[in-house]
């Protein structure tokens, strides 16, 4: 089954504290994407992004002074730009478009423009039914799926630590990562840190940084013969679940299980086949909820399956290499960042951090409050 | 309009489809929609039921008020309007939904999953009232 399609290009924009605008982050991201593949502004014709207006996608092509055939402005949180590949595969396969950029952008530390509460619109159920009762947003819903979990499974605060502590060993490594200097975090760093909403503290939070990034795809053919070598698009899948706090019957079961599902299926592969994960990393929670959605291990597994260094550079499953959104970069909508690490990796560009022969990656977006779920593959060309 | 909740945020105005839901809560009575096409319960009110799709079926009863805390919280950071320490939970009412809601109790750190949950009232300026719990004596 697969796909035919390929990115051909992959960059960061400035990243942590740049002082920058976001379109001046997003435009800086795709010229640099751009040099990546060896293409041009005048090569793009189809543009997906997210998070910038009302309009973001069209906000963008006018910034860039394209006319695209084809752009998605999905919003759904940080697995967005998951879904954009998906979407990008298709409409390059009927021929819609030839060139797709993906990017985001966002200032969000520089402009301090995170709050606590969230953003509730108040023409919404939530605003009349969950909000009055004061629930953090996103927070205090992944805090409820980490204390269920827990509780069913008999897990405790220090072993879920362990995804923060290894997000900090991969960044570490990782010259590009807003926590690379800062040394490394212990089990007891984290249950010790400052505690935001029971079970989570703020080290099993993301970080809020500025920073974004871009990729370029383009049909697999076409990017054979540009400058990099082709990342393939071997197969997507997501899931949608919900908006509210209680319309997930069970916390501990995500729309991974679906995304994954369809994204395996497409690409005729399975868990074990991986190489490397780039998983969402919201919170500590989501990480292990999406490892046991995905497959990687059973329901209830997952803290001693990550315990021992598995998912620590050096270990048999390298996880969330880059540092993640714990220990790397968090710009509000972390899912593009996937995607260029998975690419980079794919290409063994990675120096201290490089996972030696990856030939198959993948990207997991979770957006939301375990909202929206999309899951790409990724291989090499052989 | 929204009316603000003491000590808390704001609840906006009810719409058409969730005005009688709040209107009960003037009585101090707690409503869950049910279809009478197909039994199904659900909270939020909507215009239609999710489990058959019918948009001519949907009535209410009303809830015994005993539940049980299927996932919490302690939020302990400030928001504009909240006090902390206090609990967000996910409520399973007797009737089958989930609620959110507050469980007001002494000691927050306290209350956890499992936990047996009677209804209480907490007023709003305008008459309505926020349905909360409270941790049942047994
Ligand atoms: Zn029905």
């Amino acid at each position: 089954m697969t796909t035919s399609v390929a990115i051909a290009g992959a960059a960061e924009s400035d990243l942590g504290v740049t002082g920058k605008s976001v379109l001046g982050l997003q435009a800086q991201a795709i010229g640099r994407a751009l040099e990546d593949a060896g293409l041009t502004l005048a090569d793009v014709d189809g543009l997906a992004t997210t998070g910038v207006s009302r309009f973001s996608a069209t906000q963008v092509a006018d910034y860039l002074g394209l006319r695209p055939a084809w752009t998605d402005s999905t919003f759904a949180g940080g697995s967005a730009f998951e879904m954009y590949v998906a979407r990008a595969v298709q409409a390059i396969e009927a021929g819609q478009c030839s060139t797709v950029v993906i990017s985001y952008g966002s200032n969000q530390r520089s402009a301090r423009s995170r709050s606590l509460a969230g953003v509730v619109e108040s023409h919404t159920p939530e605003a009349q039914f969950e909000t009055p009762y004061g629930p953090l947003y996103p927070i205090s819903y992944y805090a409820m799926a980490a204390q269920r979990y827990l509780h069913r499974y008999g897990g405790t605060r220090e072993q879920l630590a362990e995804v923060a502590v290894a997000a900090r060993e991969w960044a570490l490594l990782n010259p590009a990562a807003f926590r690379h200097g800062t040394g490394p975090l212990s089990v007891a760093d984290v249950v010790g840190a400052p505690m935001v909403s029971t079970p989570l503290t703020t080290a099993d939070c993301c970080l809020v940084t500025d920073g974004g990034g871009a990729v370029v795809l383009t049909s697999l053919d076409r990017a054979r013969d540009l400058r990099r070598p082709p990342v393939r698009v071997l197969g997507y899948g997501e899931c949608t679940t919900n908006t509210s706090m209680t319309a997930v019957d069970d916390l501990t079961v995500t729309g991974a299980v679906e995304s994954g599902r369809a994204a395996f299926a497409r690409a005729g592969l399975t868990p074990a086949d991986v190489d490397v994960a780039e998983v969402y990393d919201s919170f500590t929670i989501t990480v292990v909820l999406t490892l046991e959605a995905l497959g990687f291990c059973g329901r209830g597994e997952a803290l001693d399956w990550i315990a021992g260094g598995r998912i620590r550079p050096g270990g048999d499953f390298p996880l969330d290499t880059s540092g993640g959104g714990l220990s790397y970069c968090h710009p509000g909508q972390y899912g593009v960042l996937l995607l260029v690490e998975a690419v980079r990796q794919l290409r063994g560009e990675c120096d201290a951090r490089q996972v030696a022969g990856a030939e198959i990656a993948l990207a997991h977006g979770t957006g939301g409050i375990l909202s929206t779920h999309a899951t790409v593959l990724l291989g090499v060309d052989r | 309009m929204s009316t603000e909740v003491p000590g808390g945020g704001q609840v906006p105005d009810p719409d058409e489809v969730t005005a009688p839901w709040w209107d009960a809560t003037r009585r101090r009575v707690l409503l869950v929609q049910r279809c009478a096409a197909c039994g199904h319960a659900q909270h939020p009110p909507r215009a239609l039921c999710t489990a058959c799709g019918s948009p001519r079926d949907l009535g209410w009863s009303e809830a015994t008020g005993d539940g049980v805390v299927d996932a919490c919280t302690v939020v302990e950071r400030a928001m504009p309007g909240f006090r902390p320490p206090y609990v967000v939970a996910r409520v399973r009412l007797a009737e089958g939904v989930l609620l959110l809601s507050n469980v007001v109790a002494e000691r927050p750190h306290d209350v956890g999953v499992g936990d047996t949950l009677r209804l209480d009232w907490r007023p709003l300026p305008d008459g309505r009232a926020l349905p909360v719990f409270v941790l049942s004596q047994r």
